[in-house]
């Protein structure tokens, strides 16, 4: 599905990573030259987690697909001689001697896997999507391949939607905003921005986008799926590198391939493997002929959406400063969702906003609207104003989701007398808790200690279905992702955290996860409590004396760089800064 | 068991092993050891990697930071004329079917694509208002999760039982609608056919597709015959391929760069006779064409199962956000998961669901529109003909209209520039008019300059009129000059 290879290996990442580095170095004579100490760039603590699957699950994991798959097999075997009846859609009979429309293969996996857990996707809600919803119940009588409708509706707490700051509501400011300015403008535009679809809503909502973020100039779009799409054409082009995360969203993949330029994929969040590869791009120039690049982006996003990872900006901008690379940061997730201010991994790292080349976000998230933008100089701006496909060709962003846009982003600014910087701190708040006691479970889950992406490690795909399943029976809504979104083995739940969600609902989804974490055992995590729990206590209650001790007393950290190693479970950095004040060192 | 047993299986016995034996241990030393040296040297050359000369000469450290120093890379973005006319945003302020309010000048509306007047009714802002209270705006989500609300459904099913068709699939947004249907069936390998005046998402749809495009001369049916037939004759001599090639024939219905229809019965015709399937981009001619808007199939009497993919907007005559792709359960069902598109990103605000909800009751309701919109369009023809220094193009029945300067004044450029002063002298006059953008860098084909002229429904004969007279008033004030 992306163009990005996530196929799963029985190792986890990082175990594959150190491999193919072995196998690179021998070959490749690019001198090493990262900087002595990257951690120095971190301004506060930096703490991801990737436990690694145990051979064990991974066995058992194959086992379940080879499994599914040899009962595939034997059901379509039935299905053709007649033995079962078919209930999918068929091919018309005047069309059956052309080529067929798609692969078998793609349908053997639709048909004999993803079909026997197609309930848990595609939920509909009858209701918005806050903190609580209604899902709209439905049955099937024919193995999932078609639902019926009850017409009744199941109450759930949401943990599925990207409601970050519980901009998703019925009433309220926006609310009301957005419905005066419907009254006034109506739903549609019609009409293309450069034409007649620029609206002075679109020009109040760029400026405030740009003094959002602390940029120059700023430009908005109607899809954020098409902002990345529709704008990397504009900058990269042939004889141009991209330099691209392993783990970036479908969006950045179909942009980067429409641009023509080439890509290179880096090891997901892997600072090293950037740099090799960026030195190399260089040094060496472009394949064939050897010219040098003509420039070179680097593409990562803030938050990513599956792993709950954050990227490592300050290394990166230290990267891309000394490579004279440029930087694409695509902000879905991260923007208001982290940061002391909302403002996205800049603010959180407390970086300038100027040494990121590109900022670009979508409204969907945080914002509860819809659409994407770009911020930067007022150069690149006017840039994308003139050559970018989607002010040419793609109708303008309705007015009503305009509106929201600016009244929601208002409201984090603190402006119109509505502060409600208090939706960042519960995020915040909600985020550190939510994941402590996860831990404290004992489930398995990935990513920073900072991100309200929450991904829970199932590995087995019977047991996605049973989370799913269970966690809806019991009033719950959860996303469940499996292959090929992630690699084979690591279907994960994934938590989408809210500063909606109270106290109550959080300790309830604990509760009912925890429940049915012993029932199917999904409490894999084999790493000891006080090592799993420490990133999230308070700094007073963990002070240790120095650096040293950190390492001694635990041998699976490898502090320094961020690399992980096999047989490493976590990277833990710490902010020189946070050392210099202190004069203490946190333990972990 | 001895060698004799099971040595005839394999043919006739070449050699004795004990004779092989002997001549071994009577060998020298230095044979032995030498052939032992050769068979490693073998080996090592099996198993070692191959490597470029380049890597092996090493460059020291300083030698690649000196490399990394020099190397200059081209600014991020070249830099932009601030005169560019893409910077300057006009600026609206009020649209109402048929009035628009430019820079601060009200005047009738020839631009925007709301050929049924929706956008400025106010049944569609209703029930926006009351999506709004129970949905919110945003749906904060993928259709895959936690994003499809009751209206995506019900939109989808009537937008299926209005085409006629098994079932319809929703998309967020209408760029992205065919840009993304089109890669999602369409891979490395297959062969679209592809009409060269396509709209550019369509363009952006074959390029993200990476198959074997073939573009024939505009709604030339001749040239896309030989195209067949060229294909038809590749696929005998090469069986093999030819049955795991798809191919497609791509194409608008209704032409917004021309203003002019596709000859869907030729195409159906060679759809069955070479096996190629349709995909046909209704953006424009959906709430257009036929007696009931149900586009161009409808305006040619074919049945609609004949083409195998509709994809249209919602946001011209529907006068919202979004778009879809229509047709048989067994050709939606797969981009359910395969568009990329609908997949990965957040669905359409319930809100406009919804209102095109709205908007198609109003179809369904008020069939008349259809009539009204096709009279203003021949009233218009007729009037838009007869402006001396304009050109028109564009078919009779189609309400997109295109006015070329009859007379280039060089460059493509000054056209553009020419025309540019032509719609804001109009504007002066009351009419809303603009001039058509491209990315001329960009398009296949690039078209040529002219004003796109777009008529709706809510125009009364007197609107009209008026409109004529000012663009003649403007282009003659203009070429005086």
């Amino acid at each position: 599905m992306a163009l990005h290879r996530r196929t799963g290996s029985l190792a986890s990442n990082n175990i594959r990573l150190t491999e193919n580095q072995v196998h690179q170095n021998k070959y490749d004579r690019i001198n090493e030259s990262t900087a002595k100490r990257p951690e120095e760039a971190y301004k506060r603590e930096f703490y991801e987690s990737f436990e690694p699957v145990s051979l064990i699950n991974a066995v058992a994991t194959y086992l379940c697909y080879f499994i599914l798959t040899l009962f595939g097999y034997i059901r379509d075997f039935m299905r053709r001689n007649n033995f079962e009846q078919v209930h999918g859609a068929n091919e018309s009979p005047e069309l059956l001697d052309f080529v067929p429309l798609y692969q078998d293969f793609d349908s053997f996996y639709t048909r004999n896997v993803y079909r026997r857990i197609r309930d848990n996707f595609n939920v509909p809600l009858c209701s918005g999507a806050g903190s609580v919803i209604r899902i709209m119940e439905r049955y099937s009588t024919d193995d999932n391949w078609t639902f019926t409708y009850t017409g009744k509706s199941i109450e759930a707490i949401n943990f599925g939607s990207y409601n970050y700051l519980g901009f998703s509501e019925t009433e309220g400011y926006c609310h009301d905003q957005v419905k005066e300015s419907l009254e006034e403008y109506g739903v549609g535009i019609c009409s293309v921005r450069q034409e007649l679809g620029n609206y002075d809503l679109h020009s109040k909502l760029e400026k405030l986008t740009a003094e959002f973020l602390g940029v120059e100039s700023a430009i908005t779009f109607g899809m954020g799926f098409a902002t990345n799409s529709l704008n990397i054409p504009a900058l990269v082009g042939q004889n141009c590198l991209v330099l691209s995360d392993q783990m970036n969203h479908a969006s950045l993949v179909l942009g980067i391939r429409l641009s023509g330029a080439t890509v290179r994929v880096f090891q997901h969040n892997n600072m090293k493997d950037l740099e090799k590869k960026l030195r190399q791009a260089v040094i060496k120039g472009q394949p064939k002929h050897f010219r040098p690049w003509k420039k070179i982006l680097i593409v990562v996003e803030g938050i990513y959406s599956m792993e709950g990872s954050i990227v490592r900006l300050p290394e990166l901008i230290a990267l891309k400063k000394k490579y004279k690379a440029y930087v694409y940061l695509d902000e879905a997730h991260s923007i208001g969702a982290i940061g002391p201010h909302g403002r996205g991994v800049v603010d959180y790292f407390g970086l300038d906003p100027k040494d990121v080349d590109i900022m670009m976000g979508t409204f969907t998230k945080s914002f509860g609207a819809s659409g994407g933008y770009i911020g930067g100089t007022k150069k690149l701006i006017d840039h994308l104003r003139t050559c970018s496909h989607s002010t040419t060709y793609a109708t303008s962003m309705p007015p009503p989701v305009v509106q929201q846009i600016i009244s929601s982003m208002s409201c984090i600014m603190g402006k119109n007398g509505h502060s409600e910087l208090n939706r960042i701190t519960k995020l915040a708040e909600n985020t550190r808790y939510f994941r402590r006691r996860m831990n404290e479970l004992g489930f398995v889950i990935y990513g920073n200690k900072d991100s309200p992406v929450i991904p829970i490690l199932v590995y087995m795909p019977g047991k996605l279905a049973v989370i799913a399943r269970e966690c809806r029976a019991r009033g719950l809504a959860v996303v469940v992702v499996g292959f090929p979104a992630t690699p084979l083995i690591e279907a994960r739940c994934r938590i989408c955290l809210s500063s909606s969600h109270t106290k109550e609902q959080l300790d309830e989804a604990l509760s009912i996860l925890s429940d049915i974490g012993d029932q199917i055992s999904l409490k894999y995590s084999r790493l000891p409590l006080e090592e799993r729990i420490s990133p999230y206590l308070t700094p007073d209650t963990e002070e240790q004396t120095t650096n040293g001790v950190k390492t001694h007393l635990n041998g699976n950290h490898h502090v320094g760089n961020g690399h992980v190693k096999n047989g490493n479970h976590n990277t833990v950095i710490n902010g020189t800064k946070q050392q210099l004040t202190n004069g203490k060192i946190k333990h972990h | 068991m001895s060698t004799t047993a099971w040595w005839p299986y394999f043919g006739p016995e070449p050699w004795d092993f004990r004779e092989l034996f002997q001549a071994f241990f009577d060998a020298p030393n230095y044979h032995v050891a030498f052939e032992v040296i050769l068979i490693m040297l073998i080996i090592w050359l099996l198993l070692s990697k191959s490597y470029v000369i380049e890597n092996v000469q090493g460059l020291t450290k300083e030698e690649e930071d000196n490399l990394v120093l020099e190397w200059k890379p081209e600014p991020l973005v070249p830099d932009t004329p601030q005169d560019h006319p893409a910077l300057q945003y006009r600026t609206v302020t009020k649209q109402s079917g048929c009035l628009v309010t430019v820079d601060g000048k009200e005047g009738v509306n020839l631009a925007t694509f709301n050929f049924l007047g929706m956008v400025g009714r106010d049944e569609p802002v209703k029930t926006a208002i009351t999506a709004l209270s129970k949905y919110g705006v945003g749906s904060c989500g993928p259709r895959g999760f936690f994003g499809t609300m009751d209206v995506h459904l019900n939109l989808e099913k009537e937008l299926a039982s209005f085409l006629g068709v098994q079932a319809a699939v929703l998309y967020s947004y209408g760029f992205s609608t065919i840009a993304s249907a089109i890669p999602s069936y369409s891979k490395r390998g297959d062969v679209i056919f592809c009409d060269k005046g396509v709209n550019f998402s369509i363009q952006m749809g074959l390029l993200a597709s990476r198959s074997a495009l073939r573009f024939y001369k505009h709604n030339d049916m001749e040239d896309l015959e030989r195209l067949l037939q060229e294909q038809a004759e590749e696929d005998k001599k090469n069986p093999k391929k030819a049955k795991v090639t798809r191919r497609f024939i791509v194409t608008e219905a209704l032409f917004i760069n021309y203003g002019d229809i596709a000859p869907l019965p030729k195409l159906v015709e060679f759809k069955f006779k070479y096996k190629v399937r349709i995909f046909l981009e209704e953006s424009l001619s959906l709430g257009v064409l036929g007696d009931s808007g149900k586009g161009l199939t409808e305006h040619y009497n074919i049945p609609v199962s004949n083409v195998d993919l509709i994809c249209a907007s919602l946001e011209n005559s529907f006068g919202t956000t979004g778009g879809f792709c229509a047709g048989t359960q067994y050709v939606v069902d797969h981009q359910v998961l395969s568009g990329s598109g609908y997949c990965f990103s957040a669905s359409l605000p319930p809100l406009l669901a919804s209102s095109s909800l709205t908007a198609l009751e109003i179809m369904k309701n008020e069939p008349g529109m259809f009539k009204t919109l096709r009279r203003n369009t021949k009233l218009m023809h007729e009037q838009l003909n007869n402006i001396p220094g304009l050109k028109r193009v564009g078919e009779d029945v189609s309400p997109v209209q295109h006015l070329y300067l009859t007379k280039s004044v060089g460059s493509h450029d000054d056209d553009l520039r020419l025309l540019q002063s032509i719609v804001d002298k109009a504007l002066d006059h009351g009419a809303v008019l603009t001039v058509a953008r491209y990315l001329n860098d960009e398009e296949y084909n690039p078209p040529e300059p002219s004003i796109r002229v777009a008529i709706n429904c809510t125009l009364t004969e007197e609107m009209m009129t008026t409109c004529v007279d000012a663009i003649k008033t403007a282009v003659q004030e203009v070429l005086a000059q």
